[in-house]
């Protein structure tokens, strides 16, 4: 465009704007509702998880905070401090690895597994009760089943995020040997999934909050967290316990961790056990919250 | 709105599937229960594009849930519902992505920006960021919002809180909006700012459903309007042919003081067309209240207060109930 083609445009855009026609200009006009129904068809979940992603944006240094700070205090206090007491009983115990390797993987998992008893309950009783967040969409072309999806979407990203700071970390202490450790981001991400949408499915049933995820975090996801072979490989525990670990998430995302970052050695068929049964819970998990929402925002 | 914008709308309105629908909105025997609870009793309407349509009634008389059944957020349990031709059971985001909706209850992201909060919604509609971003500058304008756009929504007043919720429903354009309450709780100032909003969407050719237990303003909002009471239409029409119907022209508001209320109705009988005794006054339904007045004091009946007003939607109410709309 010539300069003075330029400015004659330029011109006539002022004197539309003065004339209060937007003429000249494109004018400013949404889409068919036929449009928006379609997309929102296709895309909603994505659309609502946006949204929860810009809110997280919001304590994202929080996020990132939690990502390097806890596994360095954990790396550092367990790893290094510890170690030096546990591994004078020698390091076979633990597969021949160092104390730091041994947990690494652990720690990683159940730092996702915390994130999600925080992200998958109180911000769904939010969404339901206190603020009514999920009311807001509801009224907009978005399923409760696309508003479901979203969050977990969000938090999805959440997990990954932190979980590829902690194995940043976990890496530069030189604890994750093996070419395959990355893969334990994605493990500690299906370990979250599998632990959070159970658990949002309940948090979606709550109508009065009464401690109820206190006691989640208290009766639930500590003894996970301390019984899962976390610190000690599981068979050191009396049977009477190790079916804590059996049934916990922290468990076999865990073992799963220890096969691909340093080659823990188990039998091929109980790999497989602890992926199906992550991969289950989360499937079961996320059924049931897709029910929920979906009967308790049409009542 | 710019006139060649309202223009190129109707268009859009008109051809949604084919045929142009002559009712935006047509209810038939629509009905809900909640266990053993009736809150909607077969009720049925139609609501002509452009419109301003209210259902006036008491807490609890089923116009939210009426509201919902419309917004397709709540199944209704019988009867028949159409919103631009479509079903919004078997159609939920099709019909939801017409609608405007301003709930009982503000449900804004308050942990977002004023601004982003618009942003947000629009996006649950696919719409693209080019377009939402001069849009909610234009709808923050509208709201008289434009210098909090960069405030987080606790640090509004309710007025403002329920403006911002208002030019959130109109990101998409709808041409139906939905009004559950729109006023309540509001102080006289904030109310006004909003009736002026929504009375400026009103003549941008956009269909208004409102429900409302202040009579001031049906009058003011309503083009017609059904009046609800536990589930059922009481009565249907404008609010001026509804007061012709159900009231006299004018009213005569009597207090004697709570002790002879209720004592000094035999004394007025035969003034005016018809007698209320309420607890705290007399209200006697006459065509001309000043004359109804003269009347009082040839009898010698002496007031505390007197008072001569216009009939309004509030006696049609208590004609056809019994009951005062607000208690």
């Amino acid at each position: 465009m010539t300069k003075k083609a330029e400015l004659t445009k330029k011109a006539e855009l002022t004197r539309a704007i003065q004339a209060g026609t937007t003429a000249a200009a494109p004018a400013l006009r949404a889409h068919s509702p036929e449009v928006s129904a379609a997309r929102a068809r296709r895309w909603g979940a994505f659309f609502y998880a946006e949204q929860v992603l810009r809110v997280m944006k919001g304590y994202g240094w929080t996020i990132v905070m939690y990502g390097v700070g806890q596994p360095v205090a954990y790396l550092f206090a367990m790893g290094v401090g510890l170690a030096t007491l546990v591994e004078t009983n020698g390091a076979a115990v633990f597969g021949g690895v160092s104390y730091l390797t041994f947990i690494a993987p652990a720690l990683l998992i159940s730092a996702a597994v915390m994130t999600a008893a925080n992200e998958f309950t109180f911000p769904v009783m939010d969404g339901f009760k206190w603020r009514r967040v999920y009311y807001g969409p509801h009224a907009s072309p978005l399923t409760p089943e696309q508003i479901a999806g979203g969050q977990v979407i969000a938090v999805t990203v959440r997990f990954l995020l932190q979980s590829a700071i902690y194995f940043a970390v976990v890496a530069l202490f030189g604890a994750s040997p093996g070419a395959w450790g990355w893969v334990s981001i994605l493990i500690a991400t299906l370990a979250g999934l599998s632990f959070g949408l159970p658990l949002m499915a309940y948090a979606a049933t709550i109508k009065e909050d009464r401690g109820q995820f206190a006691m989640v975090m208290r009766f639930i996801v500590m003894p996970l967290f301390l019984f899962s072979g976390t610190f000690f490989p599981l068979d050191t525990l009396p049977l009477g316990v190790r079916w804590i670990g059996w049934i916990s998430p922290i468990w076999h995302g865990t073992e799963l961790g220890r096969v691909v970052s340093y080659g823990y050695e188990e039998e091929p068929w109980l790999t497989v056990v602890h992926l199906v049964f992550l991969l289950g819970l989360a499937a079961a998990g996320w059924v049931l919250t897709k029910h929920q929402f979906a009967k308790r925002m049409a009542s | 709105m710019r006139v060649s914008e309202l223009a190129s709308k109707e268009s859009r309105v008109s051809s949604p599937s084919g045929a142009a629908p002559q009712y935006v909105i047509t209810a038939e025997n629509l009905t809900k229960r909640y266990g053993d609870v009736t809150a909607v009793d077969g009720i049925s309407f139609r609501v002509p594009a452009g419109e301003a349509f209210g259902l006036l009634g008491p807490n609890g008389a089923g116009k939210s849930t009426t509201m919902k059944m419309i917004g397709g957020v709540s199944q209704r349990t019988s009867g028949s519902l159409s919103i631009m031709g479509l079903d919004p059971e078997q159609h939920g985001p099709e019909v939801r992505a017409h609608l405007g909706v301003v709930p009982q209850q503000d449900n804004l992201d308050e942990e977002l920006k004023v601004r982003d909060n618009l942003l947000v919604y629009g996006r649950y509609f696919g719409l693209p960021m080019s377009y939402l971003k001069p849009k909610a500058d234009e709808l923050l304008e509208f709201a008289q919002l434009t210098d909090k756009a960069k405030s987080k929504v606790d640090a509004l007043s309710g007025g403002m809180k329920r403006r911002l919720t208002i030019a959130r429903s109109l990101i998409n354009e709808p041409r139906i909006l939905l009004l559950d309450e729109p006023t309540t709780g509001l102080d006289p100032q904030a109310r006004h700012i909003l009736w002026d909003r929504l009375f400026r969407l009103k003549e941008q050719g956009v269909t208004l459903i409102l429900t409302t237990h202040y009579m001031d303003e049906a009058e003011q909002l309503c083009d017609r309007l059904i009046v609800v009471d536990k589930g059922k239409i009481m009565a249907e029409g404008s609010p001026a042919s509804l007061i012709r119907e159900y009231s006299t022209r004018e009213v005569l508001e009597l207090r004697f003081g709570s002790e002879r209320n209720a004592s000094v109705g035999a004394e007025l009988e035969g003034i005016g067309e018809r007698l209320e005794t309420l607890p705290d006054r007399v209200l006697i339904y006459a065509h001309d209240g000043e004359a109804a007045l003269e009347q009082v004091s040839a009898r010698g009946l002496r007031p505390v207060t007197s008072l001569v007003r216009r009939s309004s939607l509030e006696d049609v109410f208590l004609r056809l109930t019994g009951r005062s709309l607000v208690d």
